[in-house]
């Protein structure tokens, strides 16, 4: 039936010719870079400047690298320094740079029946919000961010996985949604602070939890590896890489701001 | 509520306005589905009207898959249409993945099983009637098959008005093997799901109705076209 589909779409689809731009690249990123509007600030002037197009999936961290190492993508711009040493390691990708960090934060139902307002201490407050009444909606789909709360969690020392449907409630969905399933049940969640201050649907949930130095979140650019993925387009992508990590590339991350706060923070290493 | 109708009066003022974004969007949404809708007619319309009209071993069983395959969940569809499409998978050379022509294979398999089913009942139905004839006159199969689609054509239409609902409404394969790129493939139902994400609830509701909307007028053409065509071919 897919044989059939695909030549059925061949005499009416016509292809995609009013889509053809020749000169573009696939990123695949995370929701965080992409639903708080920062490609949306800095991807015309890259596209300006070099012609080329950037087409951005936006999925978890863990969806991300999953297309990307099947070769689905030309440049991977995720949150996960471990999966993304693991993917490079595997030979899927070039090599991996710092572009920018943010920081997560722990938010709360206006209540806040754990307690835990004004905490600065991540483990702390999550061990309080295991030991109390409270309800935690978890994103539990190995995106950076499920993985970051895992780490965090194993500090504590509770299982949380274990109470998986009591007061612990893995969503397996994006951010958005998790937030959205979090302030339907009243329960705390993790996020990162691009996406909260972006957020739409707060209904008095405020950032509750912040300031703990295990809330740093690094996000890295990785080319993909056209010896591994012919397809790839390496010229390109390696220049969409360069320019994120050249001093106007990291101006432009620097210079996005929501609600007039900036939301990423660039720390490239090799600026030129 | 205020929140909602502010949005929805924005929404709709963007259309009337001719904003570029939204009506990009809604003309993608358009031309994807009514191409799959016109791809699973020309591959489901004889499929149903064989299963229908004729007899052969295996005809029932093929009658209880065209049913069950109606239920396809969409993100399996996704799944099987991006292993495919994939660089790694037996379609990656061409290329097509989060192309608008991924999307159109994707809805295209999903709605071919419903018009199928449906075609196959009405056929079945209208075969019962001139079965008869059919035998008198010494019709071969391939005249019958024709016959019947023919004279059921009316019909069909609210087949594949079927099979727009269903096309026009689904999220979850466009947005897997499209990956809902701004520009390229973003649709309305992975606009939606994006706004929901962004906690932007007012203004994904109002694009639902926008959506729906749309798909009324779609319905409303059809049958007026449908009334308009059976009062000139019976009067």
């Amino acid at each position: 039936m897919l044989g059939l589909a695909v030549a059925a779409v061949a005499i009416f689809g016509q292809g995609d010719r009013s889509f053809a731009t020749e000169r573009f690249i696939v990123v695949q990123s995370t929701t965080s870079t992409d639903h708080s509007g920062l490609f949306d600030r800095i991807l015309p002037e890259f596209q300006e400047k070099t012609g080329i197009e950037v087409r951005v999936v936006a999925v978890g961290t863990g969806q991300a690298i999953k297309n990307a190492a099947n070769g689905d993508g030309d440049v991977l711009f995720v949150h996960d320094r471990i999966a993304e040493d693991e993917f490079v390691a595997d030979g899927h990708g070039v090599s991996r740079a710092d572009v920018m960090y943010n920081d997560f934060v722990i938010v709360g139902p206006p209540a806040d029946p754990a307690g835990v307002a004004g905490l600065t201490d991540a483990v702390v407050a999550l061990t309080r919000i295991a030991d109390s009444d409270a309800l935690f909606a978890s994103r539990g789909d190995d995106s950076g961010t499920h993985k970051a709360e895992m780490r965090l969690w194993r500090e504590t020392g509770v299982d949380a996985v274990a109470a998986s449907g009591s007061w612990y409630r893995e969503t397996g969905s994006g951010m958005g949604a998790t937030l959205n399933t979090a302030i339907g049940l009243g329960a705390y969640t993790m996020v990162d602070r691009a996406t909260w201050i972006s957020f739409g649907n707060k209904h008095g949930y405020r950032a509750m939890v912040e300031g703990d130095r295990r809330f740093f979140n690094q996000y890295g650019i990785i080319l993909v590896n056209p010896h591994k993925h012919p397809r790839v387009k390496a010229k390109w992508g390696q220049q969409f890489v360069d320019w994120v990590l050249s001093s106007d590339g990291q101006t432009a991350i620097a210079s996005y701001k929501v609600d007039g706060r900036q939301v990423f923070f660039p720390n490239a290493r090799r600026v030129h | 509520m205020g929140s909602f109708l502010a949005s929805l009066g924005e929404a709709v003022g963007l259309i009337l306005t001719g904003d570029r974004d939204l009506l990009e969007i809604i003309g993608l949404s358009l031309r994807v589905t009514l191409t799959a809708v016109a791809a699973a007619c020309v591959i489901g319309l004889p499929i149903g009207a064989v299963v229908g009209a004729l007899r052969f071993p295996g005809r029932s069983l093929a009658g209880v898959i065209l049913n069950s395959l109606m239920g396809l969940p969409p993100v399996v569809v996704g799944l099987m249409v991006y292993m495919a499409l994939s660089a790694g998978g037996p379609l990656g050379p061409l290329g097509l993945l989060y192309t608008p022509t991924a999307m159109i294979i994707a809805q295209t398999i999903l709605v071919t099983p419903i018009v199928a089913a449906l075609t196959k009942q009405i056929v079945e139905d209208l075969h019962a009637d001139y079965a008869e004839q059919f035998a008198s006159l010494e019709v071969g199969p391939f005249d019958r098959v024709v016959a019947l689609l023919w004279d059921a054509r009316f019909s069909l239409m609210t087949v594949a008005l079927a099979g727009f609902g269903r096309a026009v409404a689904e999220v979850g394969a466009v947005i897997m093997v499209g990956g809902n790129i701004n520009h390229v493939t973003r649709v309305m139902t992975t606009t939606i799901a994006l706004e929901t994400s962004k906690g932007n609830l007012e203004v994904a509701l109002a694009l639902g109705v926008v959506l729906l909307t749309i798909a009324l007028i779609v319905n409303g053409a059809v049958m007026t076209f449908r009334a308009t065509a059976a009062r000139v071919t019976y009067a």
